[in-house]
């Protein structure tokens, strides 16, 4: 079963002179398994979003519905909050416990599992994420390093084996090889747990390489919902809105200008270089 | 949740009242407090509460924000009438039913209690509305400056709050921010009784303590870099003028204090009011 967000509005601060409308009659399904890209110009709701997924903001008019439970109805809330897991940007805030072991452990054990099967799924949260066993297991959280420290938190959240998992601009602040890593990551144990992914990015890039389906937020609205194909052939309009289409794509189109004869749904690397090396191959035939 | 609640009232327009110094403002309020103190008489008062709405209307504050800031006291104001209506028994009794006695000093002194705390709190928010916390704390710690001499440490002590206040709303939209994430994890916050709910608050705690500490440390560090090393020497951004609206306003503040005490003084108005109307009921000798 999916998560369904009918006609959903948010107003922050409603009914005083602050009032502000973050999100404005947004309709979505995200499907079992399925890995959803979200993007959009800073404070274009993206946050304000993905929070009313597990229910830690009720919206002012409409409702989500996370496998049927209505995440507006306080009882249903707790159930269907334990589906999805949400991962923030800072680590620093939900790292707390002494160590790294007890501070995975502790979705475990708010979800009132036995110590074998949280002992378990500590581990494989930890292999998972590439934190070591025994380096890092009786380490105290605050002396990791912010790679480190993102892991653990990342960890924290697999170890409730969540049926979606929502990133709120998971590599932010990460060296490149470091985003590469969390990315493959996070391919990863949607391949090993089943789980579909809702990821927010501002890098075009990451969003191309492994989501499915890409949703484009603006000023609150859906400005575009679609496949990767269509969202990265409106380089102009992505543009326009002060987003950066990925590299292949712009690649692509700057060499279509020049006379190069190169399909118009190049948005990855592997792509663009796979369709170079077709002309290239092709002209010295 | 936490980010709802609204500190630092000021009320942004511009005004005669905005525009006086902050010194002025904390003298008028010292002196103000000190005419609320020594009013004995009921028809005095109707003056201080005359001046505090000539006051309130010169601001441009609108008087149902100043009216705000008596709400909290809905529980204590009714609560201190009732106690001083029934345990003050001085001057002539005016009822009498089997324990409860009331009397003209009781009734007088409740009066006089509602009277006083509406009428300082209403001043001192009157106060905090006209003046941003920076301002304020700014003509603190001149006002206490002659202090130095017996090394007393105004100006750390103004940096100090300067920097609390700056940090309020980033703390608390922090702790909102904390909480979700442990919500996130299926922390249980609202069941349990007291101790389990107070344990319960460590992994927001914990987070908050941390971060404030490092964040502690990162502007010291900034500070230090931007060779801050206290108050000696430093010169001022604005520097604070007394004006010509200065004197008058604490002229016509002084004038108000001596008539008060003046009227106090050769008036005993309420007496031969009573009398008046004593003499017309045609009770008491
Ligand atoms: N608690 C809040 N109160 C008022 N406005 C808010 C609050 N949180 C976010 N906003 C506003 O809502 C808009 C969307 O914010 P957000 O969802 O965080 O955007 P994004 O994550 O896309 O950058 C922004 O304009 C922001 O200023
Ligand atoms: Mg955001």
């Amino acid at each position: 079963m999916p998560i369904v967000i009918e006609k959903l509005t948010h107003t922050y601060q409603n009914g005083s002179v602050n009032a502000f409308t973050a999100l404005k009659d947004i309709s979505l399904t995200i499907s079992d398994g399925e890995f959803v890209g979200l993007i959009g110009h800073t404070g274009s709701g993206k946050s304000t979003l993905i929070q009313m997924l597990n229910g830690l903001m009720q919206p002012t008019e409409g409702r989500v519905t996370v496998d049927g439970f209505d995440m507006n109805d306080k009882k249903q809330r707790a159930k269907g909050r334990a589906l999805v897991g949400m991962v923030f940007q800072y680590p620093d805030h939900q790292l707390f416990d002494e160590t790294v072991y007890k501070d995975i452990s502790f979705g475990p054990k708010n979800m009132k599992l036995n110590e074998e099967e949280i002992d378990k799924r500590v581990r494989e949260a930890m292999r998972l994420v590439g934190l070591d066993f025994d380096e890092f297991a009786e380490k105290s959280p605050f002396e990791l390093s912010g790679g480190e420290k993102r892991r653990t938190a990342l960890a924290g959240i697999i170890a409730m084996y969540p049926k979606y998992l929502v990133l709120d601009e998971p590599m932010a602040g990460l060296d490149p090889a470091g985003r590469r890593a969390v990315l493959e990551m996070i391919d990863d144990f949607r391949r090993q747990l089943g789980c579909a992914v809702i990821m927010v990015s501002h890098s075009m890039d990451d969003i191309a390489r492994s989501a499915e389906k890409v949703v484009v937020l603006r000023k609150g609205e859906i400005f575009r919902c679609g496949t990767p194909q269509e969202i990265f052939s409106l380089s102009d309009e992505l543009r326009e809105m002060g987003l950066e289409p990925p590299f292949a794509a712009r690649m692509a189109g700057e060499l279509r200008r020049r006379g190069m004869d190169l399909p118009k749904d190049i948005y990855t690397n592997e792509a663009l270089v796979k369709a170079l090396a077709e002309i290239k191959g092709g002209a010295h035939v | 949740m936490f980010k709802d609640i609204t500190l630092g009232q000021y009320f942004p327009v511009d005004s005669p009242v905005h525009r006086l110094d902050p010194r002025t403002k904390i003298i008028l309020l010292i002196m103000y407090i000190v005419m609320v103190f020594i009013v004995k008489d009921l028809w005095v008062f109707a003056l201080v509460i005359g001046f505090m709405l000539f006051m309130t209307a010169m601001s441009r504050v609108p008087l149902s924000y100043v009216i705000k800031a008596i709400k909290p006291m809905k529980w204590l104001l009714p609560i201190m009438f009732l106690l001083n209506l029934f345990m003050v028994r001085t001057g002539t009794e005016l009822f009498s039913w089997k324990f409860i006695t009331i009397t003209t000093g009781g009734v007088r002194q409740a009066l006089f209690i509602v009277l006083r705390l509406v009428a300082l709190v209403s001043g001192a928010s009157l106060l905090t509305l006209t003046t941003t916390p920076v301002s304020l704390t700014e003509g603190l710690e001149r006002l206490l400056s002659p202090l130095k001499i017996v090394r007393f440490p105004v100006h750390e002590l103004a940096m100090m709050m300067t920097i609390a206040l700056r940090f309020i709303p980033t703390l608390l939209e922090e702790a909102d921010k904390i909480m979700k994430a442990q919500l996130a994890r299926g922390a249980d916050l609202e069941n349990g009784n007291i101790f389990k709910r107070a344990k319960a608050m460590l992994p927001i705690l914990i987070p908050l303590f941390v971060n404030s500490f490092r964040r502690a440390d990162e502007l010291a560090l900034a500070m230090e870099s931007r060779c801050y090393h206290g108050g000696e020497g430093r010169t001022r951004l604005r520097v604070l003028k007394f004006s010509r609206g200065d004197l008058a306003a604490l002229l016509i503040m002084a004038a108000m204090l001596t008539a008060v005490i003046l009227l106090q003084r050769f008036l005993p108005f309420d007496h031969q009011i009573a009398a008046f109307v004593k003499g017309l009921l045609g009770v008491g000798k």
